[in-house]
């Protein structure tokens, strides 16, 4: 028996107390939220009555346009919110890990400079970023419209950090052995990184892509100050300006959708991070990580 | 930080181009600077700039030679005795008390889920972690369902009142409670406080807590002379995670209230950068001034954990 088991057979504090704010906590953290999932299922119209179940508010009927699928809005919210997703996950999650290779290894005197200038993205409040990225287009990047183009690159402006933090843990886990052995066996440097690095580093890889996938479609701030009109607005940015507007419950149903895919993106991270794990990698920290500047 | 690639030097001579590894991070390193360090640059050219007479929108000046720091002077004077410092103390009110009780709670919730949970703890951890992944805006707007004059909060409120047989008059919780928005603040932040926290909780080795307990401490003394010293960083790291986006925030004030009585720091920015153009320079500075008072918390942090690091190694 380990330590820490001891530990828990053998509490010593007073445990009535701690589970009972603790479980408090988790309801009330949770029950909210599983109330707004349920009234996307009611079928009338009221977001506090129930009225039996129905998925109206997800695939209704297209004559009467008030479903996620059929009601214009709704429909280009989700759309604009995937479409900048995927395009935020092919560009940040390569050049993240690029940057994440190159700064690992990289001793030069402006390496320093480098690592610092991503990890200053991590800890800039999201407003200030916003700010930033709309004054920089209103003014300076002029050729770049708002609305999806601008979107994109705030996106993956704020997604590279979070690829680098996971990537590093799990290069600092590899280290260069295996490298350094492919190399002594007759590798050139670039073979060694094809057929010995990126293998080892495609779970860190693939999983970048789903944790970058998630916080972009997450975000609403950097989203939200780019805007172009509404047709680019996307799924957070539409829970913001319709909440307060006594909405039907597909908004409701919107965001149970946004739920579910961020989740699906979080799950698929976290099982390639364990397959990562039993291979003796770091992935947890990696996690953590994320987990500690998420927002 | 592991060992194996401290003598990343003597690799470069066994086959490896010096230049391969910069090349890796020259075009993440060049993204940030277009487009994360210029753009920090705008802002300070935006609120140094003049407003253009004719047009009524802000010309940035993009050379520091000819910047004008005037509008720092009225954002300094509004500060200091105008409405935007009512506005400032607010925020700073709201950030306090909204962290105290993120604390409060935050606390015992990571300190039961890292070392009393027993065997389902994986079962809390998934639930405290439940909230990361749900969109802040679904759950702020979960609470206006929840707050709304027809909401259930209100229907609740209303039933427990019948079996009093009292007089309820169901209030608009959303119509500028200062309480309101402070709750809105610990419900939407709170996750980012006991994640680090229960980290740094879970990295306390059991073995200390025992040697404290063999030597005859009592459990409340070993809680308060090794466990709470032990955790103070993680406490601080929690803190820091809340209070950055806490202080630019200007969504959820907007959602649970709307009203000009809860308006924070970040409605101002929001308000003179999104709705209005001509007040552009005036919004970047407070930007400025928001950022540096952020960073300047970031730093006490940074010193604290340096400081206690330091402690730690004599």
């Amino acid at each position: 028996m380990s330590a820490r088991n001891r530990f828990f057979s053998n509490p010593w504090g007073k445990p009535r107390f701690l589970p009972l704010v603790t479980a408090l906590y988790v309801i009330w953290s949770i029950v909210p939220v599983a109330i707004a999932i349920r009234f996307s299922f009611n079928a009338g119209r009221s977001r506090s009555v129930w009225q039996g179940f129905s998925t109206r508010w997800y695939v209704g009927t297209p004559e009467a346009a008030e479903s996620v699928l059929y009601d214009a809005s709704l429909r280009a919210a989700l759309l604009q919110s995937v479409k900048l997703a995927v395009l935020t996950m092919l560009v940040a999650a390569p050049l993240g890990v690029a940057l994440a290779i190159g700064l690992a290894r990289w001793r030069g005197a402006l390496a320093k400079p480098a690592n610092i200038l991503m990890l200053v993205p991590l800890v800039t409040p999201e407003i200030v970023m916003g700010v930033a990225l709309f004054l920089v287009f209103d003014n300076l990047y002029d050729f770049v419209p708002f609305g999806t183009w601008a979107q994109f690159l705030g996106h993956v402006t704020f997604s590279i950090s979070f690829v680098v933090i996971i990537v590093r843990g799990r290069l600092f886990a590899i280290g260069r052995d295996y490298e350094e052995a492919a190399m002594d066996l007759g590798a050139s440097q670039f073979q060694a990184m094809r057929r010995v690095l990126l293998p080892l580093l495609a779970p860190a890889l693939l999983a970048s892509f789903a944790i970058v996938f998630a916080i972009s479609i997450d975000d609403f701030v950097i989203s939200q100050f780019l805007i172009a009109g509404a047709d680019t607005v996307t799924i957070p940015v539409k829970l913001y300006s319709g909440a307060r507007l006594a909405p039907p419950p597909s908004l409701n149903a919107l965001a149970t959708l946004l739920m579910v895919t961020t989740i699906g993106a979080v799950v698929i991270a976290g099982l390639l991070f364990r397959a990562l794990g039993k291979r003796g990698g770091e992935g947890g920290s990696a996690l953590e990580s994320v987990a500690n500047f998420e927002m | 930080m592991p060992t194996n690639l401290a003598s990343g030097a003597e690799y470069d001579t066994v086959g490896s181009k010096r230049w391969v590894w910069p090349a890796f991070a020259v075009p993440g390193v060049v993204w940030l600077i277009l487009l994360f360090l210029v753009p920090f640059y705008a802002i300070f050219a935006v609120s140094m700039g003049q407003v253009d007479p004719i047009l009524q929108r802000v010309r940035p000046e993009w050379n520091p030679i000819y910047w004008d720091p005037a509008v720092f002077g009225e954002a300094f004077a509004d500060l200091f005795g105008g409405q935007l410092g009512v506005i400032a103390l607010r925020t700073l009110a709201y950030v306090f008390i909204a962290s105290i009780i993120c604390v409060l709670i935050g606390y015992p919730v990571a300190y039961y889920v890292s070392r009393k949970a027993g065997r389902w703890r994986w079962l809390w951890l998934l639930l405290i972690l439940a909230p990361f992944w749900i969109n802040y805006l679904m759950r702020m707007m979960s609470w206006v369902n929840l707050l709304s004059p027809d909401g259930q909060v209100n229907s609740w409120l209303t039933t427990i009142a019948g079996w009093f047989s009292m007089d309820f008059n169901p209030p608009n919780w959303l119509a500028g409670y200062h309480l309101v928005v402070i709750l809105g603040l610990v419900y939407g932040y709170i996750p980012f406080f006991v994640l680090p926290l229960f980290a740094a909780l879970d990295r306390i080795d059991s073995a200390t807590l025992e040697a404290s307990r063999d030597l005859g401490a009592s459990s409340a003394q070993t809680f308060w002379r090794v466990t709470w010293p032990l955790s103070r960083n993680g406490v601080l790291g929690g803190l820091v995670i809340i209070m950055l986006p806490m202080f630019g925030d200007y969504y959820t004030p907007n959602l649970l209230s709307g009203s000009p009585r809860t308006r924070m720091l970040g409605n101002t920015i929001d308000q003179f950068i999104n709705q209005t153009t001509s007040q552009g320079a005036l919004g970047a500075a407070l930007t400025i001034i928001l950022m540096l008072f952020v960073a300047g918390l970031m730093v006490y942090y940074l010193v604290t954990i340096n400081k206690s690091a330091r402690e730690a190694r004599e």
